[in-house]
């Protein structure tokens, strides 16, 4: 895109490449909402099926427009600061947690070359920028000046590091197993690993993995059956409780956003991409072009792990606190600790030769 | 040009916030502060092409050590008339570790202008390929040159992890709030309760 600026625009490189930087970011951020919009949407009707009931069946066919109706509401609210609240942070908490649920997705590859920034260290990008997601909800429940949120608060900074940990090794035998950091090229090193099946799933010495990491994504995103963080039983909202209108919706936007980016992540780092799941010609290039037939499948893969986190949400009760922390400390972290023992003694054998 | 506007609004924004760390108030901004100040600073690195040094800044410092600081100092409760109170008496002791830091940064900035480090160069079939990956530089001289002192690192680490848990394991606390889930998942309905048909007016005894 860069050099279609600077042959049309007759601009320099520097600002072409800014453009072009500028609009692939709308290209990504907008359709994003649009998307989170509908993923809402999707999660309550996943949900309510579950349930046996209809969901949201009222606004526009089917209800499709429920999501729309929501934002307008709530952005015609009156946003409420509370008197004792920390005024500076409590406004910044909720723009720091949409923000950083956006920043994450400048490295996801959507295509072969459909990427935004094809760094060396994508993956350790996407760690760092997660490991920011926490400060939203650690600094939101401070600034409340409330006790419900600062329960929230304590919860979600503990969480969110435990499992940080275990994300942490399981990532790294991926990278081990592909080789490089650069999400296109895991995604590369996936295509025809066992069989002519795109992935690294198909591995035995990564399926458990991924397990773990489907595990851990949940509870990275403290969606259910761990969100203990907004528990209602217990902490009347959690984090959120004090907040109103737009800066609620933005906590719920980059919620919702980060759960994508997780389902993205497992399809990416597991189930091959924007890679069809069978290595066989056609199937890369049944849509038009390639590049939307890539799409196609990355879309298809997040849409099938939005499923499966909806799913859970449905049917699994919520953790306690001390089962949550001993399935991440005791659990996960010996599990994927020892499978990087595994893994890289088995490259060390069968690809390095020791 | 966009480098440059760049570097001046990282360095702008890393000097400014290290200097709100000291001057704000509340601990709680202080912290905040220094983040800010981490992840301009992280992106000062990746303006100088060591992106991976960047990645790990924000990871370790903002992702992991920053959340910990700030866990604990919200947790705080802070007098901060009494913290004021300190400054005369400890100002010696501060002007001290400032000029010792002063010190080391004059010492750092002129060796490094008497010459560069001897790291020796790269040589022979396996030698990290300069320019290349990041990653792949760092690696390969953490490895191959420096093996010994970075295994030795983590040991020293592992000893400190150790002393840290040994310091704060207290034997012999009640086991409170401790489960056997395994105990727990094998019990079953039969070995919990009981069904009685007792006659009516009589009760029954458990």
């Amino acid at each position: 895109m860069t050099s279609f600026f600077q042959t049309k625009l007759h601009l320099t490189y520097e600002w072409s490449w800014a453009l072009a930087t500028v609009v692939g970011v709308l290209l990504i951020a907008l359709p994003l909402m649009l998307a989170v919009a509908m993923i809402i949407y999707a999660d309550r009707k996943i949900w309510a099926a579950m349930a046996l009931r209809r969901g949201p069946n009222v606004v526009g066919p089917f209800g499709l427009l429920q999501s729309f109706a929501d934002g307008l509401k709530v952005f015609l609210q009156e946003t409420i600061v509370p008197s004792a609240s920390n005024k500076g942070i409590f406004l910044i908490a909720p723009i720091v947690t949409f923000t950083v649920a956006l920043l994450a997705w400048a490295v996801v590859p959507f295509g072969p070359g459909a990427v935004l920034a094809d760094i060396d260290v994508g993956l350790l990008y996407i760690l760092a920028i997660s490991s920011l997601g926490v400060y939203g909800v650690v600094m939101s429940g401070w600034a409340s000046n409330s006790k419900y949120p600062f329960f929230s608060a304590m919860r979600a900074a503990a969480q969110m590091i435990s499992y940080e940990v275990s994300i942490g090794f399981i990532l790294i035998c991926v990278v081990l197993w592909a080789g490089t950091f650069n999400l296109n090229g895991i995604i590369a090193a996936q295509r025809d690993h066992i069989f002519g099946i795109n992935g690294f799933v198909v591995n035995p010495l990564l399926f458990p993995l991924w397990v773990m990491f489907l595990i851990s994504s949940m509870a990275e995103t403290a969606r259910a059956p761990f969100d203990l963080t907004e528990a209602e039983s217990e902490l009347v909202a959690g984090y959120q409780t004090e907040y109103s209108s737009m800066s609620f919706a933005l906590f719920w936007l980059g919620e919702y956003a980060n759960v994508l980016l997780m389902c993205t992540l497992n399809a990416v780092l597991f189930w091959g991409g924007w890679l069809p799941p069978v290595d066989w010609a056609p199937l890369y290039d049944f849509l038009f072009t390639e590049g939307l037939t890539a799409i196609f499948w990355l879309f298809a893969k997040i849409l099938f792990f939005f499923f499966i986190f909806s799913w859970v949400k449905a049917t699994v009760p919520r953790y306690r606190y001390d089962q949550l922390m001993r399935l991440g400390w005791k659990v996960f972290l010996p599990l994927s600790l020892f499978f990087v023992v595994l893994v890289s003694g088995w490259l060390m054998v069968t690809r390095y030769g020791a | 040009m966009i480098q440059t506007i760049a570097f001046y609004l990282f360095a702008a924004l890393v000097v400014l916030s290290a200097v709100c760390v000291i001057t704000a108030r509340n601990p709680v901004h202080s912290v905040l502060w220094l983040i800010m100040a981490f992840f301009n600073g992280a992106g000062l690195m990746v303006l100088v092409g060591a992106e991976f040094i960047a990645m790990l800044l924000v990871i370790v410092y903002v992702g992991a050590v920053a959340v910990l600081f700030l866990f604990v100092v919200m947790m705080l409760d802070i007098d901060f008339a009494e913290l004021r109170a300190g400054f005369v008496k400890n100002f010696p002791l501060g002007l001290l570790i400032a000029l010792v830091l002063l010190a080391e940064l004059v010492l750092g900035i002129g060796a490094w202008r008497m010459g560069g480090l001897d790291l020796g160069t790269p040589a022979g079939t396996a030698a990290p390929a300069l320019g290349a990956s990041n990653t792949a530089a760092l690696g390969a001289v953490l490895y191959r040159d420096y093996l010994f002192l970075f295994e030795a690192a983590g040991l020293i680490l592992l000893v400190a992890m150790v002393g840290a848990i040994v310091l704060t394991h207290r034997e012999g606390r009640a086991p409170r709030g401790q489960q056997n889930i395994s105990r727990q998942n094998a019990r079953r309905p039969q070995d919990a309760t009981a069904m009685r048909q007792p006659k009516v007016g009589e009760g029954i005894e458990l």
